[in-house]
């Protein structure tokens, strides 16, 4: 895509555990995109997104983010690593209020008082909790947690959006209010956002681009309609008709 | 003397202030008090930092923890006693039969409770925590304050259990410090001594504060993890 600007570049990378669970050759992800992993259980998808969040280490290769190496140095690290976030599949909040859970990524980065109340409030409104700011996180619905997740990870305005599997254990109508969620964040700011999932019409209604990762490589990735109409590769037919069995 | 004469006896004593047992409540709250401190600012560290290890780099460490856990008073004290004996390492430093000795000896007991407690409480939910604060961007430093802070009613049970664990105990305290009465006599070897003397008063006077000090410490712990609104439990949504 000449023209955008390269958010990530992803170059031989390899991870093992008791097997090689992860080989990418080259993956490059551009500014203001909806990225969309699909893949059956254990195609690295996960572990994919960690290694790009820097919560695992590779074996081998490069990851370059907004053109700059993944730095061994902790504090460029650090600053690397406060460009993004990551949204886990199980959410996990913090022993406090919504607004404390939703304020710790700003307080993190030294934001002002007022400016957090300010960002905190106008995310609760976005994410239809306001009236819960005072409310003790543990005592959230699932998807109220979530969509907290959410705002959570967006405050900070990082420039890249981990999701793994957001609303793999939500009901319908949250799943409809995440996606909406995400789908304005797209149209309202430059953020790109990689989101894991298994639900591959989720994946049509929300992206502009789909991986297919298969057995840690990628099949095929491409635009979400050419992937949906014409994938290229068999195995992604079958994955995306449900005729995969694994 | 009868029991119910023993009894009330106990409870003219402690609401009469007597000084013989207010020393020896007062000495008692000092040293497992100094114990618990110095256990916590060691164990609650540690604890952290294994909980947060992956647990097959740590194993061996686990084992010995585990071990001392259920580390018999009376070796303690021996061990204590050996270090700072005439003949010991320790033993110029002239602090056998002293409250720092008792301190010493109780810190070897409480330190492996509050470490491994801690660890187990820490590792159930503190590597979720740690990948969350890190991803919010969250420094080393903030990461391992933030799984404290999340897991700290499990610590606060750490805590709590060291404490019961030295206050109550006689052995170590008994080797190392000699039961002097004024200088290391505390509540349970004076307990030992006076039921041995047949003066039953005064060691279930001492009973009964043994008794009232855990039930306060145990109300204020249970109080604290009720008010939470998850009732002191991990809160990982599903």
């Amino acid at each position: 895509m000449p023209g955008a600007k390269v958010v990530l570049r992803v170059e031989n990378l390899v991870k093992r555990y008791d097997r090689e669970v992860l080989n990418i050759e080259r993956l490059v992800l551009h500014r203001g995109k909806i990225y969309g992993i699909i893949g059956p259980s254990g195609a690295g998808k996960s572990t994919l997104l960690r290694i790009i969040n820097q919560l695992v280490k590779a074996d081998r290769g490069e990851i370059y983010y907004f053109g700059r190496s993944n730095s061994h140095n902790a504090k460029d690290s650090l600053d690397l690593r406060r460009q993004m976030t990551l949204v886990f599949q199980k959410t996990i909040l913090f022993r406090t209020t919504v607004f404390e859970n939703i304020a710790y990524g700003l307080k993190v980065r030294g934001f002002k008082k007022q400016e957090i109340k300010k960002r905190v409030d106008t995310l609760l409104e976005q994410v239809g909790l306001k009236e819960l700011a005072g409310r003790h996180a543990a005592t959230l619905s699932g998807g109220e947690a979530q969509r907290v997740a959410l705002a959570r990870a967006v405050a900070f305005e990082p420039a890249l959006l981990l999701l793994d599997e957001p609303t793999a254990n939500l009901d319908p109508a949250n799943v409809e209010l995440m996606e909406r969620l995400i789908l304005d964040l797209k149209r309202n700011t430059s953020i790109t956002v990689i989101m894991v999932t298994h639900n591959v019409f989720q994946a049509r209604r929300v992206t502009d681009e789909v991986i297919f990762l298969y057995d840690g490589r990628i099949v095929e990735m491409g635009e979400t309609k050419q992937i949906f109409t014409a994938p290229h590769d068999p195995r992604t037919g079958a994955f995306i008709e449900g005729r995969m069995i694994y | 003397m009868s029991l119910l004469d023993g009894i009330l006896e106990a409870f003219r004593l402690i609401i009469t202030l007597d000084p013989y047992l207010l020393r020896i409540v007062l000495l008692s709250l000092q040293v497992s008090g100094a114990a618990i401190i110095i256990s916590t600012l060691l164990g609650v560290p540690l604890g952290t930092w294994l909980g947060m290890c992956e647990e097959r780099k740590t194993r061996l460490i686990n084992k010995i923890i585990y071990t001392l856990m259920g580390l018999p008073p009376v070796v303690a004290g021996l061990a204590i006693y050996l270090l700072l004996s005439r003949q010991g390492l320790l033993g110029v430093l002239g602090l056998l039969y002293t409250p720092v000795a008792m301190v010493t000896a109780q810190v070897a007991l409480a330190l492996p409770i509050v470490t491994g407690l801690t660890m187990v409480g820490i590792r159930s939910r503190g590597r979720e925590l740690e990948e969350t604060a890190r991803t919010l961007g969250a420094g080393p430093l903030l990461t391992a304050w933030t799984v404290i802070r999340e897991c700290r009613y499990s610590i606060l049970g750490a805590v709590v259990t060291g404490f019961g664990r030295v206050v109550a105990e006689v052995g170590a305290v008994m080797i190392v410090g000699g039961n002097i009465e004024g200088r290391t006599r505390v509540m349970t070897t004076a307990m030992v001594l006076e039921t041995g003397k047949g003066h039953f008063e005064l060691a279930i006077g001492l009973g009964l504060i043994l008794l009232a000090i855990y039930f306060v410490i145990n109300s204020l712990l249970y109080t604290f993890q009720k008010e939470s609104p998850e009732g002191g439990e991990s809160h990982a949504r599903r």
